[in-house]
C-alpha cells in the first residue's frame, strides 16, 4: 500500500494516453458484461434445469404435436414419478413486439412438476378454481403493469377459437416468482382444459411432456424406455434431460458459448495489445527513473513488481469500471423487450471478469517489467 | 573486512574497468588504488571521459569492476549478488545526481520518501525522517511542491535530502553543481560541507569544477584511468 502513491502517480503521468487505454478497457468489459448476460439468457436455463426432469417431444421437431393420450402410457413406464404436458401458445399482448411465452398446462400437475416456481397459497387456490385463470411471472406483470384481477387479451396466430377469433382472454389470478433469482419469470400459464375446449383445431394434442423420474441417475435409461414405448407409432418421441432440451433451443441459434468466447477472445487480445503498448511506452520513457530507483536500493524484483502493479492497476481499474457500468446497464433489464427473459449479469461472471482484468494486467505488464528489470543501473542513469 | 583499517571506509584495490563496445574494448580504469577514510569529503576531478563517474559507480555498487576489489563499509561488493547489492545500496549509499533525477510526478516529500519505502518504517516514522531531511536542506516549507515548481538549486536540495534521508554511510555526488549557476551551486556546496563537518557524513564528489573541489578536504585527479595529483588540505 505504501507504494500506491508512486504507482498511481506514474499512471497519471500521461493523462491522455492512460485515459484512452482505460476507456478501451472499460468498453471491452462492458461488452464482456453484455455478452455474459446474453449467454446467461440463452443458456442459463441449463444450469437451473431440474436434474430429475426429462422433456419428451416429437422426434421430428418441437413444433410437431404429441397425443394427450401419451400421458397415461408415460406414467406407466418404470422410473417415472410424474408426467404433465405443455403446449406453445405463441400469443402477443396488443402488439407484435409484446411477445413472451404463454403455455396451457394442467395447473395441479404443473405446480407439482415445478416446485421452483413460488406462488402464494391463495393465488394457487384461485388458479385451480378459475377456468380462465392464468398466472404470470413477476417480470411480465411488471412490464405490462398487470395486477391480480386484470383481464388480459392475448392474440395468437397459431390457435383459433371455435368462433374463428384469435384473441383469447385470461383472468390474472396469480403472480409467481422464482426460488432462484436467475429463473425466468416472464411466462404466463393457463388452464389446458379451457384451451383444449375452446380451440378449433388440434384438440387432444399437446406440445411436449415433462417427466419427473424417481432417480436422476436413471434418467437416460428412462428416456430410452419412453422412446421405445412410442417407437414405430405415428408420433415417435425424443426424450432427453431438461438441460439438454434447453441447450437444444439455444443451439438453434448457434453454439452460444463458443460465439461469446470467440468475440471476447478477439476483444481481450486487442486490449492486451493496447495495454501492453501503453505499459511498454511508459516503461521505456522512464528508463532513467528506473535507474534512479535501482540506484537508491530498489531490487530487480521490486522493479518488476512496481511495473506489474502499475499494469494491473490500469487493467483492474478499467475492468472494474466496465463491469460496474455493465452491471448498471444490465440491471435495467432485457433490452430486446422479451427475447432474453433472464437477461442478468451473473455474479460468477463478474468475478471471472475481475480475474480476466487482473490476468490482462499481468500479461500486458510482464514484458515491460522484464525490460525494466534487465536495465543496468549505470546505463539507465545516463538516459535520465 | 580483512583489508579495512579502523578508519577506512572505502578501499579500492587494483581496480580496472573495461567497457566493450562492439569489437572494441575501452579501458576506462586501470590498476586503480584508493582509500577513503570515514568522515572525509573527497573531490574527484578530471576531464570528461577520465572515468570519474565510472569510479563513483563502482564505489556505489552500481557497476562491477572488470578486475580488482572494491570494499565499502567492510563489504566486498564484488561478492554480493545483485539482490544483496541493491539492499546494501539502500542501507549504505546516498546518491546525488547532476540532473537531480527527481520523479516529476511526486512532490518533494514523496521524492525524499522513496528510499524509505524499502524500510519497515511506519508512515508516521517515514514522515518524521522526511521532514528531518528536508529541514537539513532548508526545504521543509516546500515539502509539498512538485519538482517543476522548484528552482534548480531547490531541486538539488531535494535530491540531497533523498540521498541523506536513510542516514547512509556514504554520500556519492556526481557533479552536484554541474547544472546550477554559481550562486545556487555555492548553496549546494555549503550544504555538502555542512553535512560533512556537522553531521560527519563521508562524501565523495565528482566534479570538474575547481571551485567545487576547493570545498572538499582532499582532491584527487583522475586522468586516463589513473589517480594522480593528490592534494590534502
Amino acid at each position: 500500500m505504501k507504494f500506491f502513491q508512486l504507482i498511481w502517480s506514474n499512471l497519471k503521468r500521461k493523462k491522455l494516453r492512460t485515459s484512452l487505454t482505460l476507456l478501451s478497457i472499460v468498453v471491452a468489459f462492458i461488452l464482456f458484461g453484455f455478452l455474459s448476460a446474453v449467454k446467461q439468457a440463452l443458456v442459463g436455463g441449463v444450469e437451473l434445469a431440474g436434474a430429475d426432469r426429462l422433456v419428451v417431444r416429437h422426434k421430428v421437431s418441437i413444433i410437431q404435436l404429441l397425443p394427450e393420450s401419451y400421458k397415461a402410457r408415460i406414467e406407466r413406464i418404470p422410473g417415472v414419478v410424474l408426467a404433465t404436458h405443455q403446449t406453445w401458445f405463441g400469443g402477443v399482448y396488443r402488439d407484435q413486439k409484446n411477445f413472451f411465452m404463454q403455455n396451457p398446462v394442467v395447473p395441479e400437475e404443473f405446480l407439482k412438476m415445478h416446485p421452483e416456481l413460488v406462488l402464494p397459497p391463495d393465488q394457487t387456490k384461485a388458479w385451480l378454481q378459475t377456468r380462465t385463470g392464468a398466472i404470470v411471472g413477476r417480470k411480465t406483470a411488471e412490464r405490462f403493469h398487470w395486477k391480480i384481477g386484470d383481464k388480459v387479451p392475448l392474440r395468437t396466430p397459431i390457435w383459433q377459437k371455435e368462433d374463428g377469433s384469435q384473441t383469447w382472454e385470461f383472468d390474472i389470478v396469480g403472480i409467481y416468482d422464482g426460488k432462484d433469482k436467475r429463473m425466468d419469470t416472464t411466462a404466463l400459464f393457463f388452464h389446458y382444459d379451457y384451451f383444449d375446449e375452446a380451440r378449433r383445431g388440434g384438440k387432444g394434442q399437446v406440445g411436449w411432456y415433462s417427466i419427473r423420474v424417481k432417480d436422476p441417475g436413471q434418467a437416460p435409461e428412462v428416456a430410452r424406455r419412453v422412446d421405445e414405448e412410442f417407437e414405430n407409432s405415428a408420433a415417435e418421441t425424443k426424450a432427453e434431460p431438461e438441460g439438454a432440451f434447453i441447450q437444444g433451443w439455444a443451439n438453434a441459434i448457434g453454439n452460444i458459448v463458443l460465439i461469446v468466447a470467440a468475440i471476447l477472445g478477439a476483444v481481450f487480445f486487442t486490449i492486451l495489445l493496447v495495454a501492453g503498448n501503453t505499459m511498454a511506452q511508459s516503461v521505456r520513457e522512464r528508463t532513467g527513473e528506473w535507474g534512479v530507483l535501482k540506484a537508491i536500493g530498489y531490487s530487480n524484483g521490486q522493479v518488476v513488481w512496481l511495473v506489474l502493479a502499475e499494469s494491473c492497476l490500469l487493467t483492474v481499474l478499467g475492468g472494474g469500471l466496465g463491469l460496474a457500468v455493465a452491471w448498471l446497464m444490465i440491471a435495467r433489464g432485457d433490452p430486446t423487450g422479451g427475447l432474453l427473459p433472464t437477461f442478468l449479469f451473473p455474479r460468477r461472471d463478474v468475478l471471472v471478469g475481475l480475474a480476466i482484468s487482473l490476468a490482462l494486467g499481468l500479461v500486458a505488464g510482464i514484458f515491460p517489467a522484464l525490460q525494466a528489470m534487465r536495465l543496468r543501473v549505470a546505463e539507465a542513469l545516463r538516459r535520465m | 573486512m580483512n583489508n579495512q583499517s579502523n578508519n577506512t571506509l572505502v578501499i579500492v584495490e587494483g581496480v580496472a574497468k573495461v567497457f566493450h563496445r562492439g569489437a572494441e574494448d575501452i579501458q576506462v580504469l586501470a590498476d586503480l588504488h584508493l582509500k577513503v577514510p570515514a568522515g572525509e569529503f573527497l573531490a574527484l576531478m578530471g576531464p570528461s571521459g577520465s572515468g570519474k563517474t565510472t569510479l563513483l559507480n563502482l564505489i556505489g555498487g552500481l557497476d562491477r569492476p572488470s578486475e580488482g576489489v572494491v570494499e565499502v563499509a567492510g563489504e566486498r561488493l564484488d561478492q554480493l549478488s545483485d539482490r544483496r547489492l541493491a539492499a546494501w545500496r539502500a542501507r549504505h549509499i546516498g546518491f546525488v545526481f547532476q540532473l537531480y533525477n527527481l520523479m516529476p510526478m511526486l512532490t518533494a516529500e514523496r521524492n525524499v520518501e522513496l528510499p524509505l519505502l524499502l524500510t519497515h518504517l511506519s508512515k508516521a516514522e517515514r514522515k518524521k525522517h522526511v521532514d528531518a531531511a528536508l529541514a537539513v536542506v532548508g526545504l521543509l516549507p516546500r515539502a509539498r511542491h512538485y519538482p517543476r515548481t522548484l528552482s534548480g538549486g531547490e531541486q538539488q536540495r531535494v535530491g540531497i535530502a533523498r540521498g541523506i534521508v536513510t542516514d547512509p554511510t556514504l554520500l556519492l555526488c556526481d557533479e552536484p553543481t554541474g547544472d546550477l549557476d554559481r550562486k545556487a551551486g555555492d548553496g549546494i556546496l555549503d550544504l555538502l560541507q555542512a553535512l560533512n563537518r556537522e553531521h560527519g557524513k563521508t562524501i565523495i564528489m565528482v566534479t570538474h569544477d575547481p571551485h567545487a573541489s576547493a570545498r572538499a578536504s582532499r582532491t584527487l585527479h583522475l586522468d586516463k584511468g589513473q589517480l594522480s595529483d593528490e592534494a590534502v588540505k
